[in-house]
C-alpha cells in the first residue's frame, strides 16, 4: 500500500514538474515569436544584440524592440497572468467552473467611468489621453469593487454575492447605454475599442504599475492559497478548522478586484481568458489544489495573452485585431469542449 | 488535585447554552457534555434544532448566550487552530470537488498542523494513511472525491476528521444517505475510535434504534429546551421517545426499540392464534390489509406480543409463567365469536398453550373460515 502511495506521489510529482516546464518553456518561445514578428520582422540574432545592448541604438530594430514590442509583451504577460489568476479565484469562491473575474461588475464599473470621461473629456480635448482612459477605467473598476465588498461581509452566501455582481453589471451598463445617447460617433468607436481590449497601449509605465499591483497580489495570493484549500471544501468546514471565513472572502475579493481592474484599466475587459485558463490548468495538472493552481494559472494566462496577442496583432496585419476578438474565440470553444468533458458530480 | 480534577472533567461541555440562526434563540438552556471516550448523541424530529446545537458547539453559528468549554477553557478564549487540534467537526455540507482524490480531501485534516502553505510533512501523511486504513479506504486513496460512492465519501469524511486527532469529533447526522451495512460498519468505526483512542463523540442521529445501541448518553431536542437528556434506559423507557416526536406510544417498542405502523380500525374481523413468532407474518399481513383483529392467547413475553401489541386491537395474554387460565379463554372465546376469520399459525402446542388447541376447535365448531396460511388469509380477505 505505501509502495503504491508513494508510486502515485512520484507520478503526480512527475507531472506537476512536466506541466510548469512546459509553460516556462512555452513563455520563452511565445517572447520570441512575439519579438521577432511583427510588420518588421527582426532576425533572431538582432534580437538577441540588441536584447543585451549590443545592439544599435538609433536603429529602427532597436527601437521597435525597445519601445514597442518588449514593453506589450511584459505588459500581454502580467496581465495574462492576473486575468486568469482572478479568474481563478472567483471560481473558487463561487465553486462555479464558468465565472469569469468580471461577473463581479468590475468592467461594466470600468465602461461606466470610461463613458463619461470620455464624453466630459472630448469636448475639451480632440483625442483622449491613455492616461485618462487607464485613470478612468482604474477608478470604474475599484468603485464597483468597493461596493461589491461591502455586500461581501453581509450576504450569507457566496452565489449571492454573483448576483449582486450581476445586479451591479447591469446598473452599470444602463447608465453607460444613457451616456451613449450623449456621446459623439468617435466617443463610442474608442468605447468599443476599450470594451473588446488590446495590448497596443502598452508602454513602460504601463508595465511598471501594473506589476507593481499585480506581483504583490499574486504573493498574496499565494500565501493564503491554504485557507483557500479549506474554503474550497466548505464554508462551515473551513470555519471548524480557524479560518475567519468573512475576513477571507473580503481579502479574496479585493484581490480578484485588484487583479482584474488592473487588466480593464490597461487592456480592456479582456474576454474569457479568466474562464479558459484555470480550466486548461486544471484539466493538465489533474489537481485543484491551490498551491499550484495559483502558479500555473499565473504562467499559463500570460502563455496564453501572449499568444492571442501575437494572433492579434499578425492574423490579418496590418489590421490589428482586438484581444477579445481572438481570445474569444480560442477560449469559447475550449469551455464548451471542457464542459462536455469535464468529471462532475456536484454541479451535473 | 489537578489529576483527579482531570479525571471527571468533560472533554466538552455546555453551560446555559443558547442556540439560534440570527439572534433569536431557537433552543435555550442546553447543558450538555460529554467525557473522554463517551458517544453523546442528539435525537428529535425533524427540524427540533439538533443541527443548530451542533453548528453552535462547530462555531459556525455565532452563541446567543452561555457558555461552551473545552475541558477547562471557554471555547472564547481559544484561537481557531488550538480548537481545531482539539475538536473535529463533520456536518452536512457535502462538497465534493473535482479533481481531488480522497488522498488530498482527508490530508486537509491536517490543516491546523501544517504550515503557512499547508505543504505535508512525513509525520502528517503518516496520519492521513493511518486515517485512511481506519475506516477501510486506503485503496480508494487515489480515486476523485467526485467518483466515490456515498458510503465511501461518508468513510473518508470520517478519516478526515480523524486525522485532524482531535479529542472531540462532531458529526450531525453521519449516517444519513448511508445504506444499513454502511451504517453499521460507520458506528462500528465511532464505536472503535472512542474505545481505542479515547476520542468523545458528540452527534444526531435520525435512526433512534442506533442511537440507543452506540450512545452512552442521548439528549432530546424538541421545543425550546431539552426535553430530556439521560442514559439510553432511561429515555427508551415510558414514553419519552413517543411523545419526543409526536406518535401512539403503541407504535413505539421501547424494550426492543422497534417501530411499527398504526393498528387498523374498525370491527374486530379476525381472530389469530399464534405464538413464538408464528403470528407475525399474519399481523403485518393484516395491517396491509387494514383489517382489524385480535390475536391471543399469547405468554406476555412472546415475541408476537410486541408486534400484536401494537397492530391488534385486542391481543389475549397470559400471566408471565402462568398457565391459561379459564376466564382468559372465555376472553378469546368472545373475540373468535366477534370474527369472521381464524387465523391458526401452526404454532408449536405444549403445556401452557393447550388452551389455543381449545379455540381452534371452538373456532371450527362455530363454522368460522379457518386459514392455515398466508396465501389463504389473502384469498379470504
Amino acid at each position: 500500500m505505501s509502495a503504491g502511495r508513494n508510486n502515485t506521489n512520484s507520478r503526480n510529482a512527475m507531472r506537476t514538474g512536466m506541466v510548469f516546464l512546459s509553460f516556462v518553456l512555452l513563455l520563452i518561445v511565445a517572447g520570441i515569436w512575439n519579438l521577432r514578428s511583427g510588420s518588421v520582422r527582426i532576425p533572431l540574432g538582432e534580437i538577441a544584440d540588441i536584447l543585451s545592448g549590443r545592439g544599435e541604438p538609433d536603429s529602427t530594430a532597436y527601437s521597435v524592440i525597445w519601445k514597442i514590442r518588449l514593453p506589450r509583451i511584459l505588459l500581454s504577460a502580467v496581465l495574462g497572468g492576473a486575468l486568469s489568476l482572478s479568474g481563478f479565484l472567483i471560481q473558487t469562491f463561487f465553486r462555479n467552473p464558468i465565472a469569469g473575474p468580471f461577473v463581479l461588475g468590475i468592467s461594466s464599473g470600468a465602461k461606466m467611468f470610461l463613458a463619461f470621461t470620455t464624453i466630459a473629456v472630448s469636448g475639451l480635448f480632440s483625442d483622449m489621453p491613455v492616461s485618462a482612459t487607464v485613470a478612468a477605467s482604474f477608478a470604474g473598476s475599484v468603485l464597483s469593487l468597493l461596493i461589491v465588498i461591502l455586500f461581501t461581509g453581509r450576504v450569507r452566501n457566496m452565489s449571492s454575492l454573483l448576483v449582486i455582481g450581476m445586479m451591479i453589471s447591469y446598473i452599470c451598463s444602463a447608465v453607460t447605454d444613457l451616456l451613449i445617447n450623449f456621446a459623439n460617433d468617435s466617443d463610442i468607436i474608442n468605447l468599443t475599442h476599450w470594451s473588446m481590449g488590446s495590448f497596443s497601449a502598452a508602454s513602460w509605465q504601463s508595465v511598471r504599475i501594473s506589476v507593481l499591483i499585480v506581483i504583490p497580489a499574486f504573493f498574496a495570493v499565494l500565501a493564503f492559497s491554504k485557507q483557500m484549500e479549506a474554503y474550497s471544501l466548505g464554508e462551515g468546514y473551513a470555519m471548524s478548522l480557524g479560518v475567519d471565513i468573512k475576513a477571507l472572502r473580503v481579502l479574496l475579493v479585493l484581490l480578484t478586484g485588484v487583479l482584474s481592474a488592473s487588466v480593464a484599466a490597461f487592456a480592456g475587459p479582456i474576454s474569457f481568458v479568466g474562464i479558459a485558463v484555470p480550466h486548461i490548468c486544471r484539466m493538465l495538472l489533474k489537481t485543484e489544489k491551490p498551491i499550484l493552481m495559483i502558479p500555473a494559472s499565473f504562467l499559463c494566462g500570460a502563455v496564453f495573452c501572449m499568444m492571442c496577442d501575437l494572433a492579434a496583432r499578425m492574423l490579418f496585419s496590418p489590421t490589428e485585431l482586438s484581444i477579445s476578438t481572438v481570445t474569444s474565440a480560442i477560449g469559447a470553444p475550449i469551455v464548451i469542449w471542457l464542459m462536455l468533458t469535464r468529471r462532475n458530480r456536484n454541479g451535473g | 488535585m489537578a489529576d483527579n480534577r482531570n479525571d471527571t472533567l468533560p472533554m466538552i461541555s455546555t453551560d446555559g447554552l443558547s442556540v439560534g440562526y440570527g439572534s433569536v434563540p431557537l433552543i435555550r438552556d442546553i447543558a450538555l457534555s460529554a467525557g473522554k471516550g463517551e458517544i453523546i448523541t442528539l435525537i428529535g424530529p425533524n427540524g427540533s434544532g439538533k443541527t443548530t446545537i451542533l453548528r453552535t458547539i462547530a462555531r459556525q453559528l455565532s452563541v446567543l448566550a452561555g457558555t461552551i468549554y473545552i475541558e477547562d477553557k471557554d471555547i472564547k478564549t481559544l484561537s481557531g487552530s488550538e480548537i481545531a487540534k482539539k475538536m473535529a467537526v463533520v456536518l452536512t455540507e457535502r462538497i465534493r470537488p473535482d479533481l481531488m482524490t480522497a488522498y488530498e480531501f482527508v490530508s486537509a485534516g491536517r490543516y491546523p498542523y501544517t504550515g503557512r502553505f499547508g505543504l505535508l510533512t512525513d509525520r502528517d501523511r503518516e496520519a492521513v494513511e493511518n486515517a485512511l486504513q481506519m475506516v477501510n479506504a486506503s485503496e480508494i486513496s487515489d480515486k476523485y472525491v467526485s467518483e466515490i460512492s456515498d458510503g465511501q465519501y461518508q468513510r473518508i469524511l470520517i478519516a478526515r476528521a480523524v486525522c485532524q486527532e482531535p479529542e472531540i469529533i462532531v458529526l450531525d447526522e453521519p449516517t444519513s444517505f448511508l445504506d444499513i451495512k454502511h451504517k453499521k460498519e460507520l458506528l462500528e468505526i465511532l464505536s472503535a475510535m472512542t474505545k481505542d483512542r479515547g476520542v468523545s463523540v458528540l452527534m444526531s442521529l435520525h435512526e433512534i434504534d442506533l442511537a440507543e445501541r452506540i450512545s452512552d448518553r442521548i439528549i432530546c431536542v424538541k421545543g425550546d429546551r431539552i426535553a430530556a437528556y439521560g442514559t439510553p434506559d432511561e429515555i427508551f423507557s415510558g414514553n419519552t421517545i413517543s411523545e419526543l416526536y409526536g406518535i401512539d406510544p403503541r407504535s413505539y417498542d421501547t424494550l426492543l426499540g422497534k417501530l411499527e405502523l398504526s393498528a387498523p380500525e374498525g370491527e374486530i374481523r379476525c381472530f389469530v392464534i399464534g405464538g413464538n413468532g408464528t403470528g407475525i407474518p399474519f399481523y403485518r399481513e393484516l395491517q396491509k390489509k387494514n383489517v382489524a383483529f385480535a390475536a391471543g392467547i399469547l405468554m406476555p413475553n412472546d415475541i408476537d406480543v410486541s408486534v400484536a401489541s401494537s397492530l391488534a386491537s385486542r391481543v389475549v395474554c397470559s400471566e408471565p409463567f402462568m398457565p391459561v387460565t379459564n376466564e382468559q379463554i372465555e376472553k378469546a372465546r368472545k373475540l373468535i365469536d366477534l370474527s369472521e376469520t381464524v387465523v391458526i399459525c401452526g404454532c408449536q402446542k405444549g403445556e401452557y398453550n393447550e388452551a389455543n388447541s381449545e379455540l381452534e376447535e371452538y373456532a371450527v365448531s362455530k363454522g368460522k373460515t379457518v386459514v392455515r396460511s398466508l396465501s389463504g388469509l389473502r384469498e379470504v380477505l
